[in-house]
């Protein structure tokens, strides 16, 4: 154990303990309504926004499997950079007419849009199911980036000492959510993402060079490693499962609950929009971070004789915190290890929080209590938020971490088959809802089955057309195939003239 | 109330499809050369257009303001 470290890493710890809880005085509000809680008011203006999504969508774990996937699989793992590339057009095209159809209508959820647009709590319920079960294993994933962090400081990989570290992250999470909401992780992600950018810049400037420079590592890497295999005839290999897999996962990205609470939270679409522009400087670093996956592969941290016990204990995912430990000084360790948990104490709050409004909302306040008051409706996401974390730890504590990655891989597919419900609502009402819950049925069931034939271990699956072996992200062939039959169904409803057109929200909102 | 045309317009969505189309296009760039102070194609290509889709992005915004 380096004591250094530990200081540091103790001392940003304590700093953003105590920023978490003063949250709740900044932009004084009524916490006891869901919207200040839930969505900090709706007032968060560019700089804070960008913050919070930088922090929300750049998590800890981000940083830990985005190199390991490159120490292991080479060009593959790269996938993570067009996907960020894609992401902002994307949400830049759709989302700010979703923050204006919700401001008119109060709405704090995706699936409260889709309850009013469709007039169907029970297509509301389907989105705000999906969402919750893609989020839980997403919580125990950042908790995992912590373990990953503790080990590094010096502590027991197992037993009792080991998880103690952990509970007390935890409750320090938990508490500061249930007390401030939303406002929480928006502050602490300021300190967050300036950790995380010092760190990134300071392994990327030092290690390299300590190694030659980027041209000695790139070719001392071996060409099978460095691109994607090529296509041969009849096989269109990996290359198609790479485009899809980034595509697929950037349309998931922005129906990902966490993502829609940070959207919805920002002061308008110009806010929105300002901040896409500026965002991607926050996926530069993501794409210096993949670097280092063979910046550490050159330097083979894995053969150094201290760090090789926590590459048997966590595999690749330990070549980012391996490069700290193996280059810098004891405080610059505390600091890069800091930033790492934070990193993810910061999307955990977020996620639990979006969780907790998508339960109170959709299932709570349309199920089982319809008459609930604001104050009511807020302590029941307090506590759900609380729920929600304690099912991740759970999950951590007395399940192989293993299950947490398949699962999160799991929901990836699941909550891209809310697309169309989401992102067509926006646009028209031409749907049915009966369509679109039997098409987000039948989707997400072959997802399921097809992430399944794989053993859960790959979210590929190959599709074979006109003598074409076509690989594929699952969740890109569902979304299509949802979509087809979301289509088809609506047309059989409209033909027999048994299609509903209620819609609760108002035309003025869409115009806005 | 009138109908408000305001949106991204044709033009707004063609700004914001030249980033994601370069990106996409794999088998294009899925090459080593030509490197780049000795890093493959396949990366700095693609580590390029993170700045680059800012610059696209702001287009886009421009068409926003406009049709304001």
């Amino acid at each position: 154990m380096n004591p250094t470290a530990l200081t540091v890493f103790l001392a940003l710890f304590v700093l953003i303990i105590v920023l978490g809880f003063l949250s709740a005085r900044w932009q004084q509000a009524d916490l006891a309504h869901l919207q200040e809680w839930g969505l900090g008011g709706r007032r968060f203006g560019t700089w804070i926004t960008w913050f919070l999504i930088g922090g929300d969508l750049y998590t800890a774990y981000t940083f830990v499997a985005v190199p390991a996937l490159v120490f292991g699989a080479g060009a593959l793992g790269f996938f993570a950079l067009p996907y960020t590339v894609l992401v902002y057009p994307l949400v830049f095209a759709v989302l700010p007419k979703l923050w204006s159809i919700a401001k008119h209508h109060h709405f704090i959820t995706a699936a409260d849009f889709v309850e009013a647009r469709y007039d169907s709590p029970v297509l509301a319920l389907a989105i705000a199911l999906t969402g919750i079960v893609a989020t839980m294993p997403y919580i125990a994933l950042q908790l995992v980036g912590i373990e990953v962090v503790i080990a590094a400081l010096g502590f027991p990989t197992h037993g009792f000492w080991g998880e103690v570290p952990l509970l007390v992250a935890f409750i320090v999470l938990a508490a500061f959510t249930y007390v401030s909401g939303l406002r929480a992780p928006a502050s602490i992600a300021v300190v967050k993402d300036l950790l995380v950018i010092i760190t990134i810049v300071a392994l990327i400037v030092v290690v390299p060079a300590q190694v030659g420079g980027f041209a000695a590592i790139f070719q001392q890497i071996p060409k099978e490693h460095l691109l994607l295999p090529a296509i041969h005839a009849g096989d269109l290999g990996m290359q198609s499962f790479y485009v899809t897999l980034a595509l697929g996962s950037a349309m998931g990205l922005m129906l990902y609950p966490h993502a829609t609470t940070a959207v919805l939270a920002a002061k308008g679409p110009e806010t929105l929009h300002r901040n896409w522009i500026i965002l991607p400087a926050y996926s530069l670093v993501l794409g210096l971070i993949a670097l280092l996956g063979y910046v550490a592969y050159v330097a083979h941290v894995e053969k150094i004789p201290a760090l090789a016990p926590y590459f048997h204990a966590f595999g690749p995912q330990f070549a980012m915190p391996g490069l700290l430990l193996a280059y810098f000084p004891g405080y610059f360790v505390g600091i890069g290890l800091a930033a790492v948990a934070i990193g993810a104490l910061v999307p955990a709050s977020i996620m639990s929080i979006a969780a907790a409004n998508l339960f109170t909302r959709n299932i709570y306040r349309s199920f089982l209590h319809r008459q609930c008051t604001p104050m009511q409706e807020t302590q029941m996401a307090k506590n759900v938020s609380l729920l929600v974390k304690l099912g991740a730890l759970f999950f951590i504590l007395f399940l192989p971490t293993e299950f947490a990655i398949q699962l999160q891989l799991l929901g990836g597919i699941l909550i891209l088959q809310t697309l169309p419900a989401i992102v067509a609502g926006i646009y028209t009402r031409w749907f049915d809802p009966r369509a679109l819950l039997a098409a987000w049925f039948l989707s997400l069931s072959w997802g399921v089955w097809a992430a399944a034939q794989t053993g859960f271990q790959k979210s590929m699956y190959v599709l074979t057309l006109a003598g074409w072996q076509i690989p594929a992200y699952i969740g890109f062939y569902a979304v299509i195939g949802n979509f087809l039959l979301a289509v088809l169904f609506t047309l059989l409803l409209r033909l027999g003239k048994q299609h509903h057109l209620r819609d609760r929200t108002a035309v003025e909102a869409y115009g806005e | 109330m009138a109908k408000k045309k305001r949106g991204l317009g044709w033009q707004g969505v063609l700004w914001l499809s030249v980033p994601c189309v370069a990106v996409l296009a794999v088998p294009l760039f899925n090459r080593i050369e030509p490197e780049l102070f000795g890093i493959p194609f396949f990366y700095w290509w693609q580590i390029l257009w993170v700045p680059l889709s800012s610059v696209f992005l702001f287009m886009a915004y421009g068409r926003i303001r406009k049709e304001k």
